[in-house]
C-alpha cells in the first residue's frame, strides 16, 4: 500500500513521544538553555497534534491555533533568551541549581 | 420675663473668656467676668420683682429638647419662690466672689482660664437652678461638677491638685449614678420628668401602691445628693477639693454647688414626703455628717480644711432640717450659710494671700494688727456661724433645731451638741490665726479693697441675713416649721459655750488644748487623722478596684483574651505560613517538577470526573 495514508495514530504517537521527550529534558537537565529547548520542544508536540487534528476533521482551527502557539513560542523566546542573557552575565554560569536565590 | 438671660450672661462671658482671654488684656477679663455675672444678677433682680408676689410658679418653655416616643423633655425654664431664693443667692454671692477672685487671682497664672471657668460654673449653677425638668436639672448638676473638676485641679501642675480634681469628680460619678438611676425610675413611674407634672401625679398616687417604688426614687435621689453634697458615705472628695484656688472653695465648695443636693432635696419635697423612710435616712446621714464633720473640725491644723469640715457639718445641718419635713429651714439654713461660710473661706483667702500662701494655722497668730478688717469681718461670720442671738446663724440653724426636736428630741442634742463643737473650732481657728503672737515668717499685710470689701459686704449679710425671713417666704410651698423658743435659746447658749471654752482653751490657757489633746491619746489621733476613712475607702473601694483591673481586666481580659486572640491568629498564620514557605526552594527543577506533578494530577482528576464534557 504505497499510497496508503500515514494513520492518525502515528501521528499522534509521535506527538506524545515528542511531548514526553520534552517533559524530561524539562525536569531532568540541568542547562539552562537545554530546558529552554525542552519547552519549546513540548510547544511543537503540542502544535502537531493540533494540526493533525485539524487534517483529520477538515477543520482549520487547529492551523490557527497552532500558530498562536508559535508566535507565543516566539515571544518567549525573546524574552527568555534575554533572561538567561541577563543570568550569564551576572553570574557566570548556566547551571540551573545554581540559579537558587529566589526562596524563602 | 425672657428667664433664660439670666444664665446666658455668664455663658458669653465663659465664650469671651474662654476663647480670647489669652490675647486681651487683664481689666477687660476682669470687666467681662465680673459685669457677666452682676448683669446677670440684675437680671434676677428685675425679674423677679416684675414676677413679685411669686405665688404661683412661673414657667417659660423655649423648645422641645428630647422628642422620643413617650418621652418628651423641653428646655424649659421655671421660677417659684425657692428659686428665687436660690437665683439670689447664686448671683448675689457669686457676684461679691467674682469681685473678690480679681484681686485674689491677680497673681496667678492662667488667669483668663480661672474667670472662664469661674462664669461657666455660674451658667451651669443658674441652669441647675432654673430647669423645670429632672434632665436639665442633671445637666446643670453635671456641668457644675465639671467646672468643679476643672477649678479643683487648677493648679494642673501640683500632683495634689490634679488628684483631688479626680477625685472629686469620680466621688461624684458615684452620686450620680444614683441620680441617673431615680430618673429611670421616675420615668418609668410617672412616664415624665417635667417637675409639674411628677409632682402633681405623685400627689395622686395611694400611699400604700406607691410606698415602695416612691421610696427607691427617694433613696436614690439621697445618693446622688450625698455625692453632691458631701454627705456620708460620700463627703472624701470635699475636703481635698481645698487644693483649688480660695475663690473656688467659697463659691462652688461652699456658698453654691454642694448646697445643690440641699436644693435638689427640697424641690424634690412631694416625692419625699411621700416616703417616710427616706425621710428618716436623710435626717440621719444628715446628723450623723454634722456630729462627725464637726469632730474631724475641732483637729484640723489647716485652715482651709477647718472650714471644708465645717462646711461637710453645715450641709449635714441642711439634710437635717430638710430629712425632718422642715423644708424651708434647710433652704434657709442653705442661704445663710451661702453668707458666712462664703465669708470664712473669702477671709481665710485674705489671710493666705496676706501670708503668700500659708495656711497652717500653726504659722499664724497675731494678725489682727496687721490684717483688722478681714479679722473682723471672719470675726462677724465666726459668730454667725456659732449662731449667737440674732445673727443669721442663730435664725437658720434654730430653725433647724427645732423642727428636728419635733420630730425626735435625741436628734436635737446632737445637733445642739454639734453646735457647740462648731462654735469651738470656728472661734479656735479664729483665735490661731489673729490673737497671741506671730509664728510664721513671712510678711503679713492686708489685702487691697477689691478684696476687702466683699468681705464687708458678706460680713453685713451674715450678722443681718436672718432677719430675711425664708420660712414664712416659702410658706406657700412648704409646711413652715414649728417654733420654741426655749430650745432656739439652748442651742444659741451652747454655741456661746463653745466659743467661751475656745477662749478659755486658746487664750485664757494656752496649751490647755495640747494636754486635753495629749488626755484622748488614740481617740485624737483617731479624728485628727479623720477616722482613717480615705484609708478604709482605699483599702475597700481603691485598692480592690485598681488590682481587680489589673489582674483581671488588664492582665486577664484585655492582655489575655483579647490580645491572646488576636496575637494567636497572627502566630497561627506564621505557623501555617513557615511550613509552606519550604516549598519555595528557589531551585527551579523543582517548580518545574511541580508544575508537571499538578499537570499529571489534573489529568487524572479530568479523567475520572469524565472528562472536559
Amino acid at each position: 500500500m504505497p499510497n496508503a495514508p500515514v494513520p492518525l495514530s502515528w501521528y499522534l504517537i509521535l506527538s506524545a513521544v515528542l511531548f514526553a521527550l520534552g517533559v524530561a529534558g524539562f525536569i531532568f537537565r540541568r542547562n539552562i538553555i537545554t530546558v529552554f529547548m525542552s519547552i519549546e520542544l513540548m510547544l511543537n508536540a503540542v502544535n502537531l497534534s493540533f494540526v493533525t487534528f485539524s487534517y483529520q476533521f477538515k477543520q482549520v482551527d487547529g492551523h490557527i491555533y497552532s500558530f498562536f502557539v508559535m508566535v507565543v513560542a516566539a515571544a518567549e523566546a525573546a524574552v527568555g533568551l534575554a533572561i538567561i542573557l541577563t543570568v550569564f552575565k551576572n553570574r557566570a554560569t548556566l547551571m540551573i541549581d545554581e540559579v537558587n536565590s529566589m526562596k524563602y | 420675663m425672657n428667664l433664660w438671660l439670666i444664665p446666658i450672661f455668664p455663658l458669653l462671658g465663659f465664650l469671651a473668656n474662654g476663647l480670647f482671654g489669652r490675647r486681651i488684656p487683664k481689666a477687660l477679663i476682669n470687666t467681662i467676668a465680673v459685669g457677666s455675672v452682676l448683669l446677670s444678677f440684675a437680671w434676677v433682680v428685675k425679674t423677679l420683682l416684675g414676677l413679685s408676689p411669686l405665688e404661683t410658679k412661673y414657667i417659660e418653655h423655649y423648645f422641645t429638647w428630647i422628642q422620643s416616643g413617650t418621652l418628651n423633655i423641653g428646655v424649659d425654664f421655671a421660677v417659684d419662690r425657692l428659686t428665687a431664693i436660690m437665683l439670689l443667692v447664686v448671683t448675689g454671692v457669686g457676684t461679691l466672689i467674682h469681685i473678690y477672685a480679681v484681686g485674689y487671682m491677680e497673681h496667678e497664672g492662667g488667669y483668663y482660664r480661672f474667670f472662664a471657668y469661674f462664669n461657666l460654673f455660674m451658667f451651669f449653677m443658674l441652669v441647675l437652678v432654673l430647669a423645670q425638668n429632672y434632665l436639665l436639672l442633671f445637666v446643670g448638676w453635671e456641668g457644675v461638677g465639671l467646672c468643679s473638676y476643672l477649678l479643683v485641679g487648677f493648679y494642673f501642675t501640683e500632683q495634689f491638685a490634679t488628684t483631688a480634681g479626680n477625685k472629686a469628680f469620680i466621688v461624684n460619678r458615684v452620686g450620680d449614678f444614683g441620680f441617673s438611676l431615680a430618673m429611670f425610675l421616675i420615668y418609668r413611674q410617672f412616664g415624665t420628668l417635667d417637675f409639674s407634672k411628677v409632682f402633681d401625679s405623685a400627689k395622686g398616687l395611694p400611699v400604700e401602691a406607691s410606698a415602695g417604688i416612691i421610696t427607691a426614687i427617694t433613696l436614690l435621689l439621697l445618693v446622688g445628693a450625698t455625692g453632691k453634697s458631701a454627705q456620708i458615705p460620700l463627703y472624701v472628695w470635699l475636703p481635698d477639693a481645698m487644693a483649688g484656688p480660695t475663690p473656688v472653695s467659697a463659691l462652688i465648695h461652699a456658698a453654691t454647688m454642694v448646697t445643690a443636693g440641699v436644693y435638689m432635696t427640697a424641690r424634690s419635697a412631694t416625692l419625699f414626703l411621700k416616703a417616710p423612710i427616706s425621710m428618716d435616712t436623710v435626717a440621719v446621714i444628715g446628723l450623723a455628717t454634722a456630729f462627725f464633720a464637726a469632730t474631724i473640725g475641732l483637729t484640723q491644723m489647716d485652715i482651709k480644711k477647718v472650714f471644708a469640715y465645717s462646711t461637710v457639718s453645715q450641709l449635714g445641718y441642711m439634710f437635717l432640717g430638710v430629712g425632718v419635713g422642715a423644708f424651708s429651714a434647710g433652704i434657709f439654713h442653705l442661704m445663710t450659710h451661702a453668707f458666712f461660710k462664703a465669708l470664712l473661706f473669702l477671709g481665710a483667702g485674705a489671710v493666705i494671700h496676706g501670708l503668700h500662701g500659708e495656711q497652717d494655722l500653726r504659722q499664724m497668730g497675731g494678725l489682727f494688727k496687721h490684717m483688722k478688717i478681714t479679722a473682723i469681718t471672719l470675726l462677724c461670720a465666726s459668730v454667725a456661724i456659732s449662731g449667737v442671738p440674732w445673727t443669721s446663724g442663730f435664725f437658720s440653724k434654730d430653725a433647724i433645731l427645732v423642727a428636728a426636736y419635733a420630730r425626735a428630741p435625741w436628734m436635737y442634742w446632737v445637733g445642739v451638741l454639734t453646735a457647740g463643737m462648731t462654735a469651738f473650732y470656728v472661734f479656735r481657728a479664729w483665735i490661731m490665726a489673729f490673737l497671741g503672737d506671730y509664728r510664721g515668717h513671712a510678711h503679713p499685710h492686708e489685702s487691697p479693697l477689691v478684696m476687702t470689701g466683699p468681705l464687708m459686704i458678706l460680713a453685713l449679710l451674715s450678722l443681718g441675713g436672718g432677719f430675711i425671713n425664708v420660712p414664712h417666704f416659702l410658706e406657700p410651698m412648704f409646711a413652715e416649721a414649728a417654733e420654741n423658743q426655749a430650745l432656739a435659746w439652748l442651742s444659741a447658749g451652747v454655741g456661746i459655750l463653745g466659743i467661751l471654752l475656745a477662749i478659755l482653751f486658746y487664750v485664757v490657757k494656752p496649751g490647755l488644748a495640747d494636754s486635753v489633746a495629749k488626755g484622748f491619746g488614740g481617740l485624737y489621733t483617731l479624728v485628727y487623722n479623720k477616722y482613717f476613712v480615705d484609708e478604709v475607702y482605699d483599702a475597700t473601694v481603691v485598692e480592690p478596684l485598681v488590682e481587680g483591673s489589673r489582674t483581671v481586666l488588664w492582665r486577664g481580659i484585655d492582655a489575655g483574651l483579647i490580645d491572646g486572640t488576636v496575637n494567636g491568629v497572627g502566630q497561627r498564620s506564621r505557623g501555617i505560613g513557615s511550613i509552606l514557605r519550604l516549598m519555595q526552594s528557589g531551585n527551579i527543577r523543582s517548580y518545574a517538577a511541580w508544575v508537571v506533578l499538578g499537570s499529571i494530577v489534573l489529568l487524572i482528576v479530568i479523567g475520572f470526573s469524565g472528562g472536559l464534557r
